[in-house]
């Protein structure tokens, strides 16, 4: 064995390969960056044909603004999304936050910090007992979350007394869409925070790193001694606590807790998280990839709206969009299954 | 022996052979796995196949069930007729035969019920099943054959002698219930016994006999030379794709059978014998015990490479997952560097911890993930290297994984491909590098070239030895003697869950493992009674 010598570990000196440059790679470019350009035509075209309101300033704040809670809400989501759980308990869990946050500020006269702090707890409480039913049970997390999600919907009924519980303290308000930078509320650069956070937790920590490999290979990830149970518990509990962060700022978009309407953010969250996942880096659940689909959503949804469309094209938007992106994200890899989990 | 008085008793003068192939010749690429072979199996016979792996077994049983077409040429009779070839998949049947395949294609959260009638629903359209029907017909059945099971137990809850006799029966009924069933059909059990206990082996031969009564003939194809002596009343044998001889199994002793399947070849290869007595011993495997494997202590030198083999079902492929932590041991310890651990106990963040690494043998669900990238999946184990004062610093990871590849030559060597699209032996070589950067003390393998084309096999070999030079001692478990025979300084062979024999230094040639892997079973019942007498 003459060449042995040659197969050390990592040569100190590795020859720089003498491979040519690698060639731009057009069709992966134009996969990750096709959702971005479907905003921009949306906007040309909507713009083209309402161009006093459409293209307004005062619309673009509001459309920027008013998605804040959503792009929270579908960051919430991908976390354990990637970890390969779903989550179908964080609309509950959103309007289960907003809730107990409008009763114990409006009603029982509490601090404002102390109200958000239980808030905030019953997410990560949530996310505890999800983890809890999947992990010790070993229930598939489908079936815990559709459970637990519509238990926390009967709480929020009860605990509401199925009415709407206005008077939310103005600072709230004031600090989600009163105060503006640049004209947009502050919601939307919250949303930007977090996306940025999430993209280098996922990117530039180990922990982000042994998440992906827990969702896409348990097996793998157990044998490279990984602790696959505790990620996983940590995921569930990420989730709840920014889905509760998610009801804490529609509670103060709004001004108020109802118990019924943050459930509808349930449907555009996954059709957000999953569209997202064949954007910006394709194939993979990702923030900037949510975050851009949100907004090619919601461009669509408001242009129609302004066009004098009924308010049911939202449904049509949000469902048939994410099936026909997906399908055609589909074309583009030559129907290679893709495995979002 | 009152199987053999009963079909002595049916067997009628000048009947036709139950089945006969005469001219079965099948290329794949440019290699014959199966040379104008000839065979005849008279009705209510039991007829063993025999035969390495490689030596053309499957592939035979693989023309009859249909999933491959025969050379031109090849001819078959079904007792007495010509059948045209090739089969058609799912044409079998039809004309009598029926399988049953180690796997035993049961499903494991049906009934038993269900399970024996798939084969009916699946080609019938019933639009009202009478279930108390069918089941006391089950019942009936299983009375017939002396079988105590219950029709409305769960196939999961049944221990695994259980399942296979049902699976046996299946296909019996399946024979019977096909359009001229009064012809005698031909049931093909491949490999039907290595999971099961010596006791399960007896059940499931007393099956066998009461089959061969009604006139059913059976093909059972085997590694075990001692079931064959026991069930068959003629045995063929293959070997490189061609028969070696047909035995009447009465006539001959079990050392006929092993040099027919081993044959007399000219030793090709000679094992560069490594004196290893003076290099001190690093790791202790102690009374280990886990699901097949029964109390097995191994001593392992620095640097030495061990090779762990057995016939399927021997255990020899449970070690490297039970002394990783990877699989449940029951009791024993595990000392590595003076370092003490309880087998039991042993979870995989605790076995890297002790510098022992894993390359499991199923590469895409335990060793890498597919749609992940090359430098994703070589730097797992590692992340910590590269964390920086912002996080994770991604361009020294991919010149790590560059640089890995380079050496370990994956080809191509680009990092940011995914791992699936590699070849097999590039995923591989990748996954060597994965565990071999952490410069182990341990390294536990199974069936490390397996799917690996012969090119990769020798990088794989080199990066072993180039290890095995550093320190790193390996314990590698395979089922590929020849590979064995080329990295290995000592091989353990296994045999019902024990260690029955040790090779070392020049005895290490892929002849004499195959021997005493066929040998070992007729050992290890030596060897239990021993640890019974202590």
């Amino acid at each position: 064995m003459t060449e042995t010598d040659r197969i050390e570990g990592p040569p100190a000196a590795a020859p720089p390969t003498a491979a040519a440059p690698r060639k731009f790679d057009w069709v992966r470019f134009a996969e990750a960056y096709a959702l971005v350009a479907g905003i921009v035509v949306l906007g040309a075209i909507f713009g083209a044909l309402r161009p006093e309101s459409f293209l307004s300033w005062a619309n673009i704040t509001t459309i920027l603004g008013s998605q804040a809670v959503l792009v929270v809400l579908t960051l919430a989501l991908i976390i354990p999304l990637t970890a390969g759980d779903y989550d179908l308990s964080v609309a509950s869990v959103l309007t289960l936050s907003g809730m107990l946050l409008a009763v114990l500020n409006a009603q029982h006269g509490w601090p404002l910090w102390a109200a958000m702090a239980v808030a905030l707890a019953s997410g990560l409480v949530t996310g505890i007992v999800n983890a809890a039913f999947i992990l010790f049970f070993r229930i598939p997390s489908l079936i815990v979350t559709l459970g637990t999600g519509t238990f926390i919907n009967g709480v929020v009924l009860w605990v509401s007394g199925s009415m709407t519980v206005s008077g939310v303290s103005f600072d709230l308000v004031n600090w989600v869409v009163v105060r503006r930078l640049f004209g947009i509320p502050l919601a939307f650069y919250y949303a930007i925070a977090l996306c940025f956070a999430l993209w280098y937790f996922f990117e530039y920590t180990t922990a982000g790193r042994r998440l992906l490999f827990v969702g896409r290979g348990r097996e793998v990830a157990r044998l490279s001694g990984i602790a696959v149970d505790r990620a996983r518990l940590y995921s569930l509990m990420a989730s709840g606590f920014f889905s509760a962060c998610a009801g804490i700022l529609y509670a103060g978009t709004i001004g108020a807790a109802d118990p019924l309407s943050g459930l509808t953010f349930l449907l555009p969250a996954f059709a957000a998280a999953f569209l997202g996942a064949t954007s910006i880096s394709p194939g993979r659940f990702n923030p900037w990839g949510s975050f851009v689909a949100v907004y090619f959503l919601v461009t669509g949804i408001t242009g129609l709206t302004i066009l004098g469309i009924q308010t049911f094209v939202q449904n049509l938007f949000y469902g048939g969009g994410l099936v026909l992106a997906v399908a055609l994200s589909q074309l583009v890899r030559n129907r290679e299954a893709q495995d979002f989990s | 022996m009152d199987a053999e008085i009963a079909h002595d008793d049916k067997r009628e003068p000048g009947a036709p052979p139950a089945l006969a192939l005469r001219h079965f010749s099948k290329r794949f690429g440019g290699e014959l796995a199966l040379n104008d072979v000839a065979l005849d199996v008279a009705p209510g016979e039991v007829h063993g196949l025999l035969g390495q792996n490689g030596s053309g077994k499957s592939t035979l049983i693989k023309i009859l069930a249909g999933f491959h077409a025969p050379e031109a040429g090849a001819e078959l009779r079904v007792n007495g007729e010509s059948v045209p070839l090739p089969i058609p998949p799912g044409a079998a049947l039809g004309l009598g035969l029926a399988f049953v395949h180690q796997h035993l294609a049961l499903v494991p959260s049906l009934s038993v019920l269900e399970n024996l009638r798939i084969g009916q629903f699946a080609t019938q359209n019933r639009w009202r099943i009478d279930w108390r029907r069918e089941r006391e017909r089950a019942r009936q059945t299983f009375h017939r054959f002396g079988l105590l099971i219950d029709p409305d137990a769960r196939i999961r809850d049944l221990p695994q002698v259980e399942r296979a006799l049902v699976a046996i029966v299946r296909a019996f009924e399946d024979i019977g219930l096909r359009d001229n069933a009064d012809r005698p059909g031909v049931l093909v059990l491949d490999e039907p016994t290595p999971f099961l206990p010596r006791a399960g082996v007896d059940q499931l031969f007393a099956l066998v006999r009461g089959i061969v009564r009604g006139g059913t003939s059976v093909i059972f194809v085997s590694h075990d030379v001692d079931e064959v002596m026991e069930i068959t009343d003629r045995a063929t044998v293959l070997r490189d794709g061609v028969v070696a001889g047909t035995l009447e199994t009465r006539q001959v002793s079990s050392d006929d059978f092993v040099e027919l399947i081993i044959g007399r070849r000219v030793k090709l290869f000679q094992t560069e014998a490594r004196d290893l007595t003076e290099t001190p011993i690093v790791a202790r495997i102690s009374s280990l015990t886990g699901t097949t494997t029964e109390d097995v202590s191994i001593e392992l030198r620095k640097g030495e490479i061990v090779g762990l083999t057995g016939l399927i079902g021997s255990g020899s492929d449970e070690i490297p997952y039970l002394v990783f932590g990877a699989k449940k041991a029951r009791s024993g310890t595990i000392e590595l560097d003076g370092n003490r651990m309880n087998a039991s106990a042993m979870v995989p963040s605790a076995a890297l911890a002790a510098s022992m690494t894993l390359l499991p043998a199923d590469r895409l669900t335990a060793g890498g993930v597919a749609p992940l990238s090359v430098a994703d999946n070589i730097t797992l184990p590692v992340l910590r290297d590269f964390l920086g004062p912002v996080g994770l610093d991604w361009s020294r990871m991919t010149d790590r994984a560059e640089a890995l590849c380079q050496a370990y030559e994956v080809r191509p060597n680009r990092p940011a491909m995914k791992l699936g699209s590699l070849s097999g032996g590039n995923q591989q070589k990748a996954l060597l590098a994965k565990w071999l950067q952490k410069r182990p003390k341990l390294l536990l393998l199974d069936e490390p070239t397996q799917g690996v084309d012969v090119g990769a096999r020798q990088a794989v070999f080199q990066a072993l030895h180039a290890a095995s030079l550093e320190g790193t001692s390996v314990l590698c478990a395979s089922t590929d003697y020849e590979q064995l025979a080329q990295i290995c300084d000592r091989v353990l062979i296994f045999a019902r869950g024990r260690i029955v024999q040790e090779l070392r230094g020049t005895e290490i040639t892929k002849e004499n493992i195959a021997e005493q892997c066929l040998r070992g079973l007729s050992l290890a019942g030596i060897v239990e009674e021993e640890a019974a007498a202590t």
